[in-house]
């Protein structure tokens, strides 16, 4: 099967590659592209530990094919610290213990990242169905929307 | 310190909460997990599987697989060691199929190719003819006298006469009279209860990177909870010797009991032995359910007698499991705890190990406690409601306490039981009212928690500076807890310890994670190494100084002389022995390897509040509280982590987890979106009170915390539920279908 020829934008930075028009988005981002921060746990858009932005919008990258990255701008786990200062999210969810296995944790702060950039100053309930789609098997999530409403919080007063 | 070495306060470190030395790393996704490395020359392996629950295999015709371009290995069985017998036999024959197909989802070939979709495209063209057989999924039918033999000859010399082949192990424990025990209650219930097998439900699938070269050299990197065992089954299953596969653990994405199971890890080193490249092995999510570990599921029958007043006089429970197509359920787990949280004069309790046509049960999370706390703490519940008597008060008058003969056995030493309860009335939780429709439940459980081999290194860099070897892989935060009890004793800064999870060819042997035992015995380990290193600081303070080894003492993070020397040298601090240790008789190291048997028990008590759409069959629960004896609570924040992952847990298999197994016996929901794990908005917040009675084997009082937190979930949820339903619900999952069909049942009277 021919491979695609695909340029795209992955955290800032141009991007190309080849890839089989069967492989999906996640498994050029790690098989291809060496950006191993998003994970598979499912392979079926069930538990978003492979959540990255497409043109600012949250996507499970196991449901979107790599040659559809074409012309996009992709963000991932691996672009969310500014050089050595870590993102606040990523500073609080240490503090709180926010995770366990960490292997869900990418996918995690990808979305909630995303879901404060739509809304600042989310509530408990908000926060828990928006990272409805994000399955942690470790916390209980309960250190995870503390860590996520007071991060909330210190953005809203630095803003 | 105690003259045992044990100490119970006047911590530096220990109860603080560091960060985690992982930290960064995971919320960068630079953390390497199982399915994260790659090596130059790389192949990728899919495996092929039984669509069939059981089946006889005729013939695998693997011509076209390998004719397919990049495909450059395939193996079947008779790929691996043969002449295998005992446990090693059974892993093999549940990681390849022999003849026989077992359960749906047996792995019965695999293949290595160029690239992954290559590999999954040359899996497809492996012809593999069966012949179909008889299959049983349901525990009770496979012990029913025409069920169909799983495999003729597997039970074991406890099984007595006369019952079915699928019954390969029998366990029998209690004393008392529980005739003469029931004869003096005021009321007996007797009920029977079924649990359905659950998942793990680890996020990361299993994944491997393997390479076994033509000098029978092998490499192993995999996500395990046991990296040592992975490497003594590797090579025995390919046919060498343990020191010739190294293995190197990964970050481990979640295990809860299910990666403590060797699976993939022997099929890649066979496709590399066979293509003489590295070979990469990740399971799909359908793969993990299909063909890992769940639970066993559970038909149990308890019947317990007791006074108006609320003293138990008697309690016997039956308790059958099936955990798949070989022997290993963990009925005698079951069995042991069902009423261990109980001081009873007259007590029995009968297991039974039933095979049937499913994957092979797995650990998961304290293995077979949680199921026998749902059937016993379901009774208790229900004689309270009908005596109208206060569940706390009642189990706080039967609670097990130091010294009371376990219903298992032995006497209890220094146990938190009836601290937990005591706690657990005086949180504001119990006495708050309740909404209408929502009922209360709570519940004890018990888990015994593990020591096993341990070995643990500490070396001293020049600077001062420490790093800590440990042979446990981490699951839940136990390098932040092992680097506390070493700065602990050292007396240097948290900072200053860097704890990694060493390979197989650095330490010796370490068992599994598992069993609650990482923080109890690779702590203890950690601290006795500490200790060896700080004898050996000392004997240099000593040397310099010309004074006796025995008159130094180490006192925050200095040697210092003691006795009649007192103040006659300036304290020599670690950092500055370590400095010259290259001139004062080499390399500090302190070690300890050891299998220590202090493990502690531990009790917790749960509460629960849950409301029932009696329309829908919809449970929500509302409230809940978690209350455990952590003996010692080393990282405070990583145990309330570990109570509530327990909990969160428990409220899945309560309420929505199950394996659905169709007529055919083939797995129906082997996804997340058909076998639901509890979501964010399906869970409250999780309170958590942490009770410290100390564990007398372990130095600082530890006792293992991330098994207990699953044992009363069940229970208490199923109580609330049926305190708010008005209707016990006797089987789980309490899914919206079971919880209308017992309201319904209810109805008809």
């Amino acid at each position: 099967m021919s491979m695609i020829h695909v340029t795209t934008t992955v955290n800032g930075d141009e991007v190309e590659f080849l890839c089989d028009p069967r492989e999906t988005l996640l498994d050029v981002l790690r098989d291809r592209l060496s950006l191993t921060g998003a994970k598979e746990g499912c392979g079926t858009g069930d538990c978003g530990a492979c959540s990255v932005t497409v043109d600012d919008r949250l996507v499970c990258s196991c449901l979107m094919l790599g040659a559809e990255a074409e012309g996009k701008s992709i963000g991932t786990i691996e672009g969310m610290a500014d050089g050595e200062d870590l993102h606040p999210l990523q500073e609080k969810f240490i503090e709180y213990a926010a995770l366990q296995c960490g292997v869900c944790t990418p996918g995690v702060l990808v979305a909630t990242e995303a879901l404060l950039k739509k809304n600042p100053d989310p509530t408990e309930t908000e926060v828990r169905y928006w990272l409805a789609g994000n399955l942690c098997r470790c916390t209980g999530y309960d250190k995870i929307i503390r860590a996520v409403l007071d991060t909330a919080a210190d953005l809203r007063k630095a803003s | 310190m105690a003259p045992d070495g044990n100490m119970t306060n006047g911590f530096k470190v220990v109860g603080t909460r560091p960060k985690r030395p992982d930290g960064v790393d995971k919320v960068t996704g630079r953390a390497k997990f199982g399915a994260d490395a790659y090596a130059p020359g790389m192949l990728h392996a899919a495996i092929v599987r039984s669509p069939h629950a059981h089946a006889k295999i005729l013939k695998i015709d693997t011509a076209k697989a390998e004719a397919l371009k990049g495909v450059k290995a395939v193996v079947t069985r008779a790929d691996f060691a043969e002449g295998l017998t005992g446990e090693n036999w059974n892993i093999l024959e549940n990681v390849m199929a022999g003849d026989t197909a077992l359960y749906d989802g047996h792995a019965v070939a695999a293949v290595a190719a160029t690239t992954a979709l290559g590999a999954r495209d040359a899996a497809k063209l492996i012809e593999v003819e069966y012949e179909a057989l008889p299959h049983v999924t349901d525990v009770d039918k496979a012990m029913a006298e025409d069920a169909p033999v799983i495999r003729a000859g597997a039970a074991d010399k406890s099984v007595p006469e006369g019952l079915h082949p699928n019954v390969v192990r029998y366990h029998e424990s209690g004393h008392g009279d529980v005739e003469k025990g029931f004869a003096e209650a005021d009321l007996v219930i007797e009920e029977s209860f079924k649990t359905e097998a659950t998942h793990q439900g680890y996020i990361e699938p299993h994944a491997c990177l393997a390479q076994l070269g033509p000098d029978g050299k092998g490499e192993v990197w995999c996500c395990t909870q046991g990296h040592f065992n992975v490497q003594k089954v590797c090579a025995a299953l390919v046919g060498t010797e343990s020191s010739q596969i190294r293995v190197t653990p990964s970050e481990i994405g979640g295990g809860f009991g299910g990666k403590t199971v060797v699976f993939i890890e022997p099929v890649a080193l066979a496709l590399s032995k066979k293509a003489n490249r590295p070979v990469k092995l990740v399971m799909s999510r359908s793969e993990v359910f299909r063909a890992t570990g769940p639970t066993a599921s559970t038909s149990m029958d308890i019947k317990i007698g007791m006074t108006r007043d609320g003293k138990i006089t008697a309690a016997q429970g039956i308790f059958r499991l099936q955990g798949g197509a070989f022997p290993g359920a963990p009925m005698e787990f079951t069995a042991m705890c069902a009423f261990a949280p109980y001081a009873l004069e007259n007590v029995h309790q009968i297991g039974y190990d039933v095979m049937s046509n499913r994957p092979k049960q797995a650990a998961y999370r304290a293995p077979g406690s949680p199921m026998a706390a749902f059937a016993v703490e379901s009774v208790i519940d229900e004689l309270c409601n009908k005596l109208d008597l206060d569940p706390i008060e009642v189990r706080l008058n039967n609670a097990s306490r130091e010294g009371t003969k376990a219903s298992y056995g032995p006497k209890f030493e220094r146990i938190g039981l009836v601290e937990t309860l005591e706690a657990a009335s005086e949180h504001p939780h119990y006495t708050a009212p309740l909404a209408e429709g929502q009922g209360r439940g709570i519940s004890c459980g018990f888990w015994f928690n593990h020591g096993g081999e341990t070995a643990v290194s500490l070396a001293l860099s020049e600077d001062g500076t420490v790093s800590l070897s440990v042979g446990t892989p981490d699951i839940g935060g136990s390098r932040a807890s092992m680097g506390q009890m070493a700065a602990e004793e050292l007396g240097i800064p948290y900072e200053n310890i860097r704890t990694t999870v060493a390979d197989t060819a650095t330490l010796g042997y370490n068992e599994i994670s598992h069993g609650s035992r990482v923080t109890y015995a690779s702590g203890l380990a950690t601290i006795k190494a500490a200790r060896d290193a700080v004898k050996k600081l000392c004997a240099r303070a000593a040397a310099k100084w010309g004074i006796d080894e025995d008159a130094v003492v180490w006192e925050d993070g200095c040697a210092k002389p003691s006795g009649p020397n007192a103040g006659d040298f300036d304290p020599l601090p670690l950092a500055k022995i370590a400095r010259s240790m290259g001139r004062t008789g080499g390399p500090i190291v302190g070690h300890y390897e050891a299998t220590p048997e202090g493990a502690g028990v531990s009790f917790a008590t749960h509460i629960v509040d849950a409301e029932v759409d009696k329309d829908t069959g919809q449970t929500k629960v509302v409230r809940y509280t978690v209350v455990q004896d952590a003996g010692k609570a080393i990282h405070p924040t990583y145990v309330e982590g570990q109570y509530q992952g327990g909990a969160a847990q428990g409220i899945g298999w309560a309420l929505n987890e199950e394996y659905i197994y169709g007529e055919d016996g083939r797995l129906q929901n082997s996804g997340f979106l058909d076998y639901r794990i509890p979501v964010a908005s399906d869970l409250p917040l999780i309170d958590t009170v942490i009770v410290e009675v100390p564990n007398p084997g372990h130095p600082y009082g530890v006792r293992g915390v991330g098994e207990t937190s699953i044992c009363p979930p069940l229970a208490a949820i199923a109580n609330a539920v049926s305190n708010a339903a008005g209707v016990r619900l006797k089987g789980l999952p309490m899914s919206p279908p079971r919880i209308l069909a017992a309201l319904s049942a209810e109805a008809d009277g």
